[in-house]
């Protein structure tokens, strides 16, 4: 069921102690996340929200057997956090962070290319498997568990395809925020990919954005491998040329990276492109039906 | 963050990058000062007047003039600084209004001993999304637009991709220079140069390196003699030096002062404003407002919280836009409160006393329903919804 995350999951959070990981810590236990205790370097041994806190992730993996780790820790530190999390065994690393500088992701997606470790985000609201595992900021109580699976650059947009896709009658399978920066760990095809096999999940929505390649790579993969309804949305359609939209990964510089370009191949390779972003929800329960 | 010419070549001397020489100047005065001072570096009586604007194209406006004596420097610096220069690059184009030039770059002639025997060619840094590495861009076509090269003799332009853990190699460098078609001094040249550009771009932490044209001289010298710079804003905690030389000047007014309040702006030329938390919302908001037949005046994501003084601050900026006809409201709760955010609308809309134009609030997720109550009894000109569908459809009703 789901993939990812799930109630079995081993998950410790790093920067646990600091302002945003406490709060998020806290909203997560209270969903029943199954957090097994938290890193904060230096504060080894304490406890925090009745979790154990480690000095290092090598020791969390040791002594409490995480296999999971979601990142609260500033842009500054973060690149750092999560090569310590794939070095110590981490699997599955969710950087919620937004604000690394871009060079130091290139170092990070070279670290991680050889090593067996799948990193989500950064700059990403996180991944929840609904009724489950709750591994990010997104609010719980729009998610229901289901088998539709979504997938999305965006936070509060994800919230929005979610919160229509639960109002269509449907549920969620899991849903990943794969990140809003040039560099993610987890693209949108594999996140699509990931899905596609998973034996839960009938139906996936994909929201991209503009700006980058990654839609029309998963557009092509949907094509050659898709064997369930894809739902596809691409924000953007009226951003000018050249400008960063928030997101900095957001920006179009050329042809390829408008919405039109990218809707255009999506469509192409079989995916229910939805004009507007208020046909989410129903556009994927007629194509399920 | 953009450099200025002038800035972006004291970052790339500073690693030993060769480029072209100059000296800035704000004044006429300065100007003449500046020739001096380059005529006797140079020993020619020709130099360059260059307009100092954070727009390419600046040769196509009139921003760019070689004066060949201290005559011809004084009517060419008198005339580019203060000009509002156009460019295609510029807001409107070479139909807009232009950019105010407030300094010049005075550069040595780098064409020696004569046009004839330079080469231009063309050499970029960037990332590479989809390979997640570097890219060293380069062609033996400098000088003109390269996007118009690659479209027409894409066989001309060149990529080299660079290992991020093991930074470039001799090898890579040689081959550089061999596809540029180098004599054998230039090629040496050349290698040291991409290496030390290499360098400068990693150092820097920057987005962007274009340099165009890139000139081989006839002495077999390789000179950057324009250069764009772009640095990642991401990392300029990491080069308190460079954020020092931040034009605000060269930004729009109205996304800096937006930035300063944490709101993240960008103004657009549309006929209905929006307030957005969450920056892909955002986009889809700009999308809905265009198919319910408006046209988006701006793109801003109010970012994780929206109390009463941010949301007044972002009402007020979009406001002093006299184009705006409506304003949609479009916030996710999730973490922020929907009741707190329609408080923090109600006490921003009596702060500001009399708005003109009718705003839209749609208020989804964490307490929506009496976020929705809170709107709706407070007896001001405000249409609320809670499904996008339903402020998608009353933007159409309240433009028409």
């Amino acid at each position: 069921m789901s993939v990812l995350v799930n109630k079995d999951s081993k998950i410790i959070v790093q920067g646990f102690t600091g302002k945003e990981g406490s709060f998020h810590s806290g909203q997560m236990i209270e969903y029943g996340t199954p957090i097994v205790g938290g890193v904060t370097p230096g504060k080894g041994g304490q406890t925090h929200l009745d979790k154990p806190v480690y000095n290092t992730v090598s020791e969390a993996v040791d002594k409490a057997g995480a296999d999971t780790s979601i990142i609260f820790v500033p842009p500054k530190f973060a690149a750092d956090a999560i090569m310590e999390a794939a070095d110590a065994g981490i699997s599955v690393i969710i950087c919620i962070t937004e604000g690394i500088p871009v060079q130091d992701m290139v170092k990070v997606y070279a670290f991680l290319k050889d090593r067996d470790v799948r990193l989500i985000g950064p700059n990403c609201p996180g991944i929840i498997t609904p009724g489950e595992a709750k591994c990010g900021i997104m609010p719980g109580f729009i998610h229901n568990p289901g088998r539709i699976g979504i997938v999305s650059r965006s936070g509060t947009l994800t919230y929005e395809a979610v919160d229509q896709v639960t109002k269509a009658g449907l549920g969620q399978s899991t849903c990943i925020g794969i990140g809003g920066d040039p560099i993610v760990g987890t693209s949108t095809k594999e996140a699509v990919e990931l899905l596609m096999n998973d034996p839960d999940t009938d139906g996936i929505v994909m929201i991209g954005e503009i700006g980058g390649g990654m839609e029309a790579e998963a557009a092509h993969y949907i094509k050659e491998h898709g064997t369930k309804p894809v739902v596809g949305f691409i924000a953007g359609k009226t951003a000018p040329k050249g400008r960063t939209m928030g997101h900095a990964g957001a920006i179009i510089g050329g042809e390829h990276d408008t919405a039109e370009a990218k809707m255009k191949i999506m469509a192409e390779c079989g995916i229910h492109v939805v004009e507007s972003p208020a046909d989410i929800g129903v556009t994927m329960k007629k194509a399920l039906a | 963050m953009n450099l200025h010419e002038y800035q972006g070549k004291d970052l790339l001397a500073s690693y030993g990058v060769a480029i072209q020489k100059g000296h800035v100047a704000e004044s006429l005065d300065e100007a003449i000062a500046a020739y001096h001072k380059v005529k006797e570096e140079s020993g020619s009586d020709i130099a360059v007047v260059k307009a100092q604007i954070h727009a390419g194209g600046r040769g196509k406006g009139g921003g760019v003039k070689i004066a060949k004596n201290l005559d011809g420097l004084k009517e060419h610096a008198g005339n580019i600084l203060g000009m509002m220069l156009k460019t295609p690059q510029t807001p409107g184009g070479l139909e807009g209004e232009g950019k105010l030039v407030k300094k010049v770059l005075i550069a040595e002639d780098s064409y020696v001993p004569n046009f004839e025997d330079c080469n231009e060619l063309y050499v970029s840094i960037m990332l590479d999304r989809d390979e997640k590495k570097n890219v060293i861009i380069y062609s033996t076509e400098g000088g003109m637009n390269i996007e118009e090269v690659a479209e027409n003799t894409p066989h001309l332009v060149h990529k080299e991709h660079i290992d991020p853990s093991l930074g470039i190699q001799g090898y890579q460098l040689r081959k550089i220079a061999f596809n540029l078609n180098l004599s054998k001094g230039a090629q040496k040249e050349m290698m040291k140069f991409i290496k030390n550009l290499y360098a400068a771009f990693i150092g820097a932490d920057a987005s962007l390196f274009e340099i165009n044209p890139c000139m081989v001289t006839g002495e077999d010298k390789v000179i950057a003699v324009d250069c764009k710079v772009s640095l990642d804003e991401n990392a300029l905690y990491r080069h308190p030096d460079l954020e020092a030389q931040r034009d605000t000047d060269e930004e729009d007014p109205t996304e800096v002062e937006a930035k300063s309040f944490g709101l993240n702006f960008v103004n657009l030329d549309g006929n209905v404003g929006c307030m957005v938390n969450g920056a892909g919302l955002a986009m889809a908001t700009m999308d809905i407002i265009k198919l319910s037949g408006g046209s988006p005046a701006n793109f801003l994501d109010v970012g994780g919280t929206a109390d009463a003084a941010r949301v007044e601050k972002a009402f007020r900026i979009i406001l002093r836009d006299p184009n705006v006809k409506a304003i949609l409201v479009n916030i996710f709760g999730g973490i922020v409160r929907c009741d707190r955010v329609a408080n923090g609308i109600v006490d921003a809309y009596k702060n500001m006393g009399n708005i003109q134009v009718p705003i839209i609030v749609r208020l989804q997720g964490t307490n929506a329903d009496i976020a929705k109550k809170i709107i709706d009894e407070s007896g001001l000109e405000v249409h609320s919804a809670i499904l996008l569908q339903e402020a998608a459809d009353l933007v159409k009703k309240v433009i028409q």
